[in-house]
C-alpha cells in the first residue's frame, strides 16, 4: 500500500484528531500541582478549625496563603473540568446532551473559579 | 449497538459482569467516584470562603455549621475522598511513567491507595483530635 501522509504530515506528527495529548498533559501537571497545594489546603483548613472572623481573615490575606489558595482554586476548577469532561464523554452518547453537558461543565467549574477568586481577593484586600 | 433497526443481534462486547472483579478494576471505578464528589465537594470550600468574604456573621454561621456533628462528618467523607483521590493520582501518575504495571506491582499500588487513604484519614483526624482541633 502506498504511503498516503505528506512529509509535512508526518512532521507536524497530530494524526487525524489533530489534538488530544495537549488536554492528556493539562490534567496531569495539574495533578502534579495539586499534590503539594492539597497538602497546603488540609494544613489551611486545620489551622481555621473552629477559628473566629479576624484570625481567618488575618490568615487567609497573608500574600503567601492567598497566592497558594488562589493556585489551589484555580488548577481545581481547571483538573474537575477536565475530569468531568472525560466521565461526560464516556456516558453520554447522544450528541445533542453531550454538547450541553459540556458547556454545563465549563460553566460550572469556571463559575466556581471565579467566585473563589472572588472571595479570597475580597478577603485578603479588605471588604 | 441498542437502537439497531438492521433486526439483527450483532454480538456485543463483553461488559463488566463478565470480568472477574480486581483490585485495579475497584480502584479505577473508585478514583472516578472520588474525581466526581470532590467536583461538588469543591463547594464547600467556595462557600467557606464565600462567607468569610461576606463578614463575621456569616463566617460565624459556616463555622458553626462545620463544627457541628452533621459537618465534621461531611469533612470526614471530604477529607477521605481527597486523601484517596490524591494518592490514586500518585498511583496514575508512576503509572504513566511505565513503573508498576507488573501483577505484583498493580496488587500493591491498588491496595496501597486503599489502605493508605484510610490510614492517613484517620492520623489526621485522631492528630485533630489530639491538638483539641475538634
Amino acid at each position: 500500500m502506498p504511503e498516503m501522509r505528506t512529509p509535512l504530515s508526518k512532521v507536524r506528527g497530530l494524526g487525524s484528531a489533530k489534538s488530544g495529548a495537549k488536554t492528556w498533559w493539562r490534567e496531569r501537571v495539574g495533578a502534579a500541582a495539586l499534590l503539594p497545594l492539597t497538602l497546603f489546603f488540609i494544613w489551611l483548613v486545620l489551622s481555621l478549625a473552629g477559628s473566629d472572623h479576624a484570625a481567618a481573615v488575618a490568615t487567609i490575606g497573608n500574600p503567601f496563603v492567598m497566592v497558594l489558595l488562589l493556585l489551589f482554586i484555580l488548577v481545581s476548577a481547571d483538573h474537575m473540568k477536565l475530569g468531568m469532561q472525560v466521565i461526560i464523554e464516556d456516558y453520554v452518547h447522544s450528541e445533542g446532551q453531550k454538547v450541553v453537558w459540556l458547556v454545563l461543565n465549563t460553566f460550572f467549574s469556571y463559575g466556581l473559579a471565579a467566585a473563589g477568586v472572588v472571595a479570597v481577593l475580597k478577603i485578603g484586600f479588605g471588604m | 449497538m441498542a437502537n439497531s433497526k438492521t433486526g439483527v443481534q450483532r454480538p456485543l462486547s463483553p461488559h463488566l459482569q463478565v470480568y472477574r472483579f480486581t483490585t485495579t478494576m475497584l480502584m479505577s471505578i473508585v478514583h472516578r467516584i472520588t474525581g466526581g464528589a470532590l467536583y461538588f465537594g469543591i463547594l464547600l470550600l467556595v462557600g467557606w470562603l464565600l462567607a468569610a468574604a461576606s463578614g463575621p456573621e456569616a463566617f460565624d454561621m459556616a463555622q458553626g455549621f462545620f463544627g457541628s456533628w452533621f459537618g465534621i462528618l461531611v469533612l470526614l467523607g471530604f477529607s477521605w475522598t481527597l486523601i484517596h483521590h490524591a494518592i490514586g493520582g500518585i498511583r496514575h501518575l508512576v503509572w504513566d511513567t511505565g513503573a508498576g504495571l507488573g501483577p505484583k506491582g498493580r496488587e500493591a499500588w491498588g491496595l496501597g491507595t486503599i489502605i493508605g487513604s484510610v490510614v492517613i484519614t484517620a492520623a489526621l483526624w485522631i492528630g485533630a483530635f489530639v491538638f483539641g482541633l475538634i
